[in-house]
Parts: structure tokens; sequence; C-alpha cells
């Protein structure tokens, strides 16, 4: 299986890379169309700025490239937030995957949301073997509001967007590559899934 | 809610982690990856490196056990020591770092840590600060605590903030090593007015010492590095303990 993480230069692909290594696959980091449209599995990790990861996208033709994408996807915090409508961050349109915008954190709380917190209300097939309540590993100041695409959720500053999914398309705003055995557990379920739903 | 974070550290000497008392009778403690990954394992929220490596001796390619680390990792860690540039910074982030601490070199140039914050984030900036009590004041030490400064903590504290610094690493000098418990009271103050998370550090001897540290202490994290180096505490009976005492804790 080709397991492709688009790299388009925002963040760094380390963790993410060597977490899916952990799990028995062998990974491709793909900047061109080409590459990513030969993949299996595509993941899309993103730390920064929306704004700018968006006119990185542009510039290498991706933002035209990952909507029409076929196979199994998985947006990582940036990644998901970059997968929807807007975003409040810099103001920037995404790539309108889910009609949804990102908003800044806003509450008696601090910012950015950084550390292990609960999900809730977890779904298969990307939280198969996952209990309710299970912690994540979360960093951002920009969060998803609670929708109908919402496979999990997470209490912070009111309950938001831990994980979402349309189709072929996942989401989740906590680093599945740094939350432990949970979080490899996310991965491996997304890498396994073979685009049926469990009966 | 976020989780209270338990955070073993571990002092790192050209590659290999070393145990020792104050720096001094350093002694081979294994492999840095294989310690980094048990620690992950046992349910260490985090992890921190602080690399003692002499500058002196500290080649560029010296720090390639950062991507070792890295490989074996399943949660977030930090890397301390020798860091002075954002090349430095860029380096250690591209070999799988998630956090960086710096401490004497914001001594030196406070303005660095704007310019971290700006180039890679907040979120990924530790500002670690050594202090003990002289003449009723809490005073910021540099290099691992052997020079005093005229910096005064909470001012110290408050302005790295205001520069950008994400999370605060605060050593209580009088505290560490002693094994008496954690600085509460100075946490509690400390926790009240920055506005970003505070790692308690120093003085960690007993279950008791963490649950305190916790709640009379309001930190976000506890660092402690003998007591789990040498086994005499372990994370997941930590863990167990806190959990019963009603702390917030991943298990």
């Amino acid at each position: 299986m080709n397991v492709t993480i688009i790299e388009y230069g925002a963040g760094n692909l380390f963790s993410v890379r060597a977490a899916v290594e952990r799990l028995g696959h062998s990974v491709t980091l793909g900047s061109q169309p080409g590459e990513i449209l030969a993949a299996d599995r595509v993941i899309f990790p993103g730390v920064g700025q929306a704004r700018s990861a968006m006119d990185k996208l542009r510039a290498a033709g991706l933002d035209e490239v990952i909507p029409a994408l076929r196979v199994p996807v998985l947006g990582i915090c940036l990644g998901m937030q970059l997968m929807c409508e807007r975003s409040e961050e810099g103001d920037t349109a995404g790539l309108g995957i889910f009609p949804l915008e990102a908003r800044r954190i806003e509450g008696d709380c601090k910012v950015p949301h950084m550390g292990w917190n609960r999900i809730v209300d977890p779904q298969p097939p990307l939280f198969d073997g996952i209990r309710e309540g299970e912690w994540f590993y979360f960093v951002h100041s920009y969060y998803l509001p609670v929708s109908s695409y919402q496979v999990a959720g997470c209490r912070y500053h009111a309950l938001f967007c831990a994980a979402l999914r349309r189709d072929n398309f996942f989401g989740c705003q906590f680093h599945p590559e740094k939350s432990g055995e949970a979080g490899e557990r996310v991965l491996r379920n997304f890498l396994d899934w073979n685009g049926h739903e469990r009966a | 809610m976020l989780a209270k974070r338990i955070i073993p550290c571990l002092d790192v000497k050209e590659g290999r982690a070393v145990k020792g008392v104050n720096f001094e009778n350093l002694r081979d403690a294994g492999d840095i990856a294989e310690l980094s990954a048990r620690y992950s394992d046992e349910g260490a929220d985090e992890i921190v490196f602080l690399d003692i490596t002499a500058s002196h001796e500290r080649r560029t390619t010296a720090r390639e056990w950062v991507a070792r680390v890295a490989g074996v990792t399943r949660v977030p860690f930090t890397v301390g020591g020798g860091i002075a540039s954002e090349r430095d910074v860029e380096a250690l982030l591209r070999r799988g770092a998630d956090k960086i601490s710096i401490n004497s070199a914001a001594l030196d140039d406070p303005s660095l840590v704007d310019r971290l914050a700006r180039a890679f984030g907040s979120q990924c900036v530790v500002v670690a600060i050594d202090a003990r009590v002289e003449r009723g004041t809490w005073r910021v030490y540099r290099q691992g605590g052997r020079v005093t400064t005229p910096r005064e903590l909470f001012e110290w504290a408050d302005e790295v903030t205001c520069r950008g610094a994400g999370e605060i690493l605060f050593t209580s000098m009088d505290h560490d090593g002693m094994r008496r418990g954690f600085a509460v009271e100075t946490l509690a103050r400390l926790a009240g007015r920055l506005p970003v998370p505070v790692i308690a550090s120093g003085g960690a001897g007993a279950l008791e010492h963490f649950r305190d540290v916790f709640t009379a202490g309001k930190a976000d994290a506890a660092l402690a590095a003998g007591i789990f180096h040498f086994r005499e505490m372990t994370i997941p009976a930590l863990k167990e303990y806190l959990a019963r005492e009603n702390i917030t804790i991943r298990l």
C-alpha cells in the first residue's frame, strides 16, 4: 500500500511519517499532483497559519487535486481545517470539502488549546476500538464547530469538533501521531479502512 | 478539560542519557531512544530532554539523537540545552522535536523569544527559568543555575510571556534535589498571573508532592528526573494515585 504524506512546506512531517512507519507501512512524501494521485492513502498534515498554507497549496496546484481524490484522505490539525470552506485565520478560503468555517477559540480559557483532552461520542470506522472519553493530544487556536459531519467531539471553551468525515475524507483536530496508543489506533483504523462501512 | 501532565526529564550528553546529582558524578543511563520509548509507553504525557553536552563539544550533527527519539516516541517531546538561534530551532523541529526550551539564550537576548514565537509559533517555545530566593526575592540564574542575573522571577516570566513564550518551565533551585516537595506557593502565584501553562520542576520526592503541585500549586504540568530514572516511583503508579486523588489525569 502506498501511503503518501502531502509535503507543501507547512509544518514538519517527521512525526507523522514515523508514526505511519511504526505501523509497518512505507511512506512517500508527495509534493507533486502526480505523486498524490498515485497514492492508496493520503495524509494531509499541517502546522502554521491557514492563509499561508493555502497559498502554498495553490502554488503547488494541490488545491484542485485534494478535493478530487477518491482514496481515503486524512487531514490532521490545520490539514483538517483547510479541508473546510473557510478559515477565520487570515480570512482565507479553504478546499471546500466540508461546508464549515474554522473559528478562533474564544472564552474563559487559555489559547492555544494545548495538551491532552478527552473526546466524546467517537464513531466508527475512525474510532473503532476507542472508548468514550479517550485522551488525545491537541495543539490549536482555531476550531471547527459541531456539525453533522462530526465523528468525535471535544469539550474546551465549548463542545467542538475533534474529528469529522465525509465519504472518503476524514479529519482530526488532534495529533494522532502524538497521542500514544490511542492515536496509533486511529491512524491504523484510517489506513486499514477498505472503503466499506462495517455491517 | 485538559489533563495535568507528568513529564519525565532526561539529561543527554553526546547522544547518551546520563544520570547524576546536580550535574556531578554522571553515569551512563542507557540509550536515549530506548528510555524515551519506555517513558512514552508507560504513560508519560510529554518528555523533556536537556542536552548538557558542553557547547564546544556540540556539533550540528551531534543532535541526530533527536531523530532517533522522534522515531520511537508516541507523545510530544521538548529539547533544551544550548539553543540560541532560529537555525538551532529549525534543525531540532525538522528532526521531529515538538517544542524547544531556551534559558540562558533568552537572558542574553530577550528578543530571541519574540523571533522564535513569530517564526515557529508560541506553542513550541518553552522558556525555562531557574531561580532561588535571595534576600526575599526570587533571583533568576543562568547557565544551569551557576551564574546569577539581575532578573527577578515574576517580572522575567511576565516579560517572556509577553514576548511570545508558550509555556514556562520553572525550576526552584531551592527545592531541586531536596525531594521535599515543589515550590507550591510560588508556583500558584506564577500560574495565577501567567496566561500560559506553567511546568513545575524541582523537589519531587513523593506521590503527595505531585498532588500538591497540581492542587495548591495550580501547575499545569510537573517535571521530575531522578525519582523516575532510579525507579523510585513509576509513572503508572503515580498517575493511578493522582486519579484517586481526583486530579484530572490521562490514564
